[in-house]
């Protein structure tokens, strides 16, 4: 009996818990979202309701003239154009030879394959304060100073060993038995990857570009340092030195903030649930 | 190409057979060898070019004079030891990297004891406040780094930002016209709180993953036995979450002894020396003094420093992996 009512004092304190979890989540979520909120309810701000001693928290009345401002700034479309290609340059090469990779790691046991995922994961965390340096250098002695070539380069170095971990998790999540099955009918194991693990595996494919992307749209120092003219730079640096062409323009800058983010937020939405635990893949098992 | 003939072998070559039969396993198997390096090599090229490459020359470079005048001669003067010499025997350097410890253990602390109970208080909310608290958190995840930046610049703007208003209205001191990067305690706090921010979210809904996978009827029959929530964690959760903790907190260690673009971006690409965590003062020696020897013998430092750390990284992650 005392069991059962231990049981029922459970399932009580259990229910006054959730309400006292709810509360107190509310109250992160208010605290965790507000800087995002702020961006987003000053870019709808009039100026004069931006610059008060007393802050606005509602735009009311709201207006499109900060994105006006903001889009129509020098060199905002030519930036926005850069890091397009270079974004689209990095995640098209990145995927390509990262499966390849992907498929070796997964598909196949060989000599070195433990030290290669250590390299592939070790490689990652190479501060990019560091790398900066030589390949700064690098780019100065081969001319590639300023020229969007050499950001993609740059990029290749965090991009492709991410895509290559990340595919592997999908790879892996894909059942072996259907290649076999596929390759006692047949099939060359070429045949059997092209056949049945690349249409199964397409979205995984997808979501790991779309994390490649905003991983590639994110990244700030390597194009800052490598590009050194304003209509070779990327949105990053454009939005970063925002401030220091004359004096700081918030309105403005927090409609350009919410334009740079708003492609993340999207793709990030879309395909977080997928990729996420890519970092730390398979140590959730617990 | 090989197998069909095998029946009209001449008895004559039957006193060989072993010859024959070695050959031609080892071209079976090097064709069974073969395509998984040959899927590698194109990966490999590329990480020999963009990483071996460089990592050679940030190595190749500390050991010389790399200023302005060997940039445009395309050449460094070799001059041994000479760097390393000069950063160690600086008091300023040892300056930063003590700073740069501290920094990264605030930063990581904060982090995982916030995002640890963050994610313990999303396994016990209802499922709707749940979805509401996880999209905030993806949404501030997703929000890119030099965009968080310039949120906080303005939040904390000593004339008309937010957090000076609400702060002098909560009676926590005068605020009004307070510049929170006069003094660099206050400026690295506001820094400290761009970092954890942003590093919140990935390590709560990673850690509440985990937590998710935790077998409930270990958590019930510990609490039946009377145990309290603090037991609970340290007896029954943890020691079963310990891989992905030691996975988050290794991470966020890296991640933050190598902060660099939050002091820049937000002092506006002058910080004054007192702000030069490890990585700020090789960026600056090396991009804005130009002298890349030195900055290179900094970021060759750090990138040791690092290594140690990523032994654990890398080990766990293997080792997970290998799970699987």
């Amino acid at each position: 009996l005392s069991t059962v009512a231990a049981y029922f004092d459970l399932r009580n304190r259990r229910k006054r818990q959730r309400l006292v979890a709810n509360a107190i989540g509310l109250a992160v979520f208010a605290i965790m979202v507000f800087p995002t909120y702020w961006m987003v309810n000053t870019a709808f701000k009039p100026g004069r309701d931006i610059l008060t001693l007393t802050p606005k928290f509602f735009p009311s009345p709201w207006t499109l003239a900060n994105f006006d401002e903001a889009v129509h700034r020098d060199y905002f479309w030519s930036n926005v154009k850069n890091s397009v290609i270079v974004v689209s340059v990095v995640v098209v090469a990145s995927l390509v030879i990262g499966f390849l990779a992907a498929l070796a790691i997964a598909r196949f046991s060989f000599y070195g394959r433990r030290a290669f995922i250590a390299v592939i994961i070790g490689v990652q965390m190479i501060p990019s304060a560091a790398l900066i340096i030589p390949l700064y250098i690098l780019f100065a002695r081969a001319g590639q100073v300023d020229h969007l070539s050499g950001v993609i380069i740059a990029y290749l170095t965090f991009v492709l060993p991410f895509t290559v971990w990340t595919l592997r998790g999908f790879v892996m999540g894909i059942p072996r038995e259907l290649e076999e099955a596929a390759m006692v009918d047949g099939a060359t194991r070429m045949g059997a990857f092209i056949r049945i693990l690349v249409p199964l595996i397409a979205p995984g494919l997808v979501a790991t570009s779309i994390f490649a992307f905003v991983q590639a749209w994110n990244e700030f120092i390597f194009a800052y340092v490598l590009l050194s003219s304003q209509e070779h730079q990327t949105l990053t640096v454009w939005l970063a030195t925002f401030t220091t062409l004359r004096g700081t323009d918030w309105g403005p800058l927090m409609a350009a903030a919410t334009l740079t983010s708003l492609p993340v937020v999207v793709f990030f939405a879309l395909v977080q649930r997928r990729v996420a635990f890519g970092l730390t893949a398979g140590a959730v098992r617990g | 190409v090989s197998s069909a003939p095998r029946a009209a072998v001449p008895a004559a070559e039957l006193s060989a057979p072993s010859a024959r039969r070695r050959r031609r396993t080892r071209a079976e198997s090097l064709r069974a060898v073969l395509p998984p390096y040959l899927l590698l090599l194109p990966t490999i090229a590329v990480l020999v070019g963009v990483l071996a490459w460089p990592m050679y020359w940030l190595g190749r470079i500390s050991f010389e004079r790399y200023g302005l005048r060997e940039l445009i001669a395309h050449r460094g003067t070799w001059t041994g030891l000479d760097n390393y010499r000069h950063m160690l025997g600086s008091a300023e350097f040892w300056r930063i990297v003590g700073r740069t410890v501290v920094f990264t253990a605030v930063n990581v602390g904060l982090t995982m004891i916030l995002a640890t109970l963050i994610a313990l208080l999303l396994v016990r909310m209802g499922s709707i406040m749940r979805l509401v608290l996880s999209v905030g958190l993806i949404w501030v995840w997703a929000t890119p780094q030099i965009v968080s930046i310039a949120i906080w610049q303005w939040m904390v703007d000593f004339e008309f930002g937010v957090l000076n208003w609400t702060l002098t209205q909560l009676h926590l001191g005068d605020f009004i016209h307070h510049n929170w990067f006069d003094n660099p305690v206050e400026g690295f706090a506001v820094i400290t709180a761009v970092v954890v921010w942003g590093a919140i979210p990935f390590v709560a809904i990673t850690v509440y993953a985990a937590l998710s996978q935790v077998p409930q009827e270990l958590v019930e029959a510990a609490e039946i036995d009377g145990a309290t929530p603090w037991k609970v964690f340290w007896r029954v959760t943890y020691p079963l979450l310990k891989p992905i903790f030691i996975i988050l907190t290794s991470l966020s260690i890296i991640w933050d002894f190598q902060v660099l673009q939050q002091v820049w971006v937000m002092l506006e690409f002058r910080p004054s020396t007192e702000y030069f965590l490890i990585a700020v003062y090789s960026f600056v020696e090396s991009f804005r003094v130009s002298q890349y020897g030195l900055g290179a013998a900094i970021a060759v430092v750090m990138v040791f420093l690092m290594l140690i750390v990523s032994f654990f990284y890398v080990r766990e992650m293997v080792r997970v992996s290998e799970i699987d």
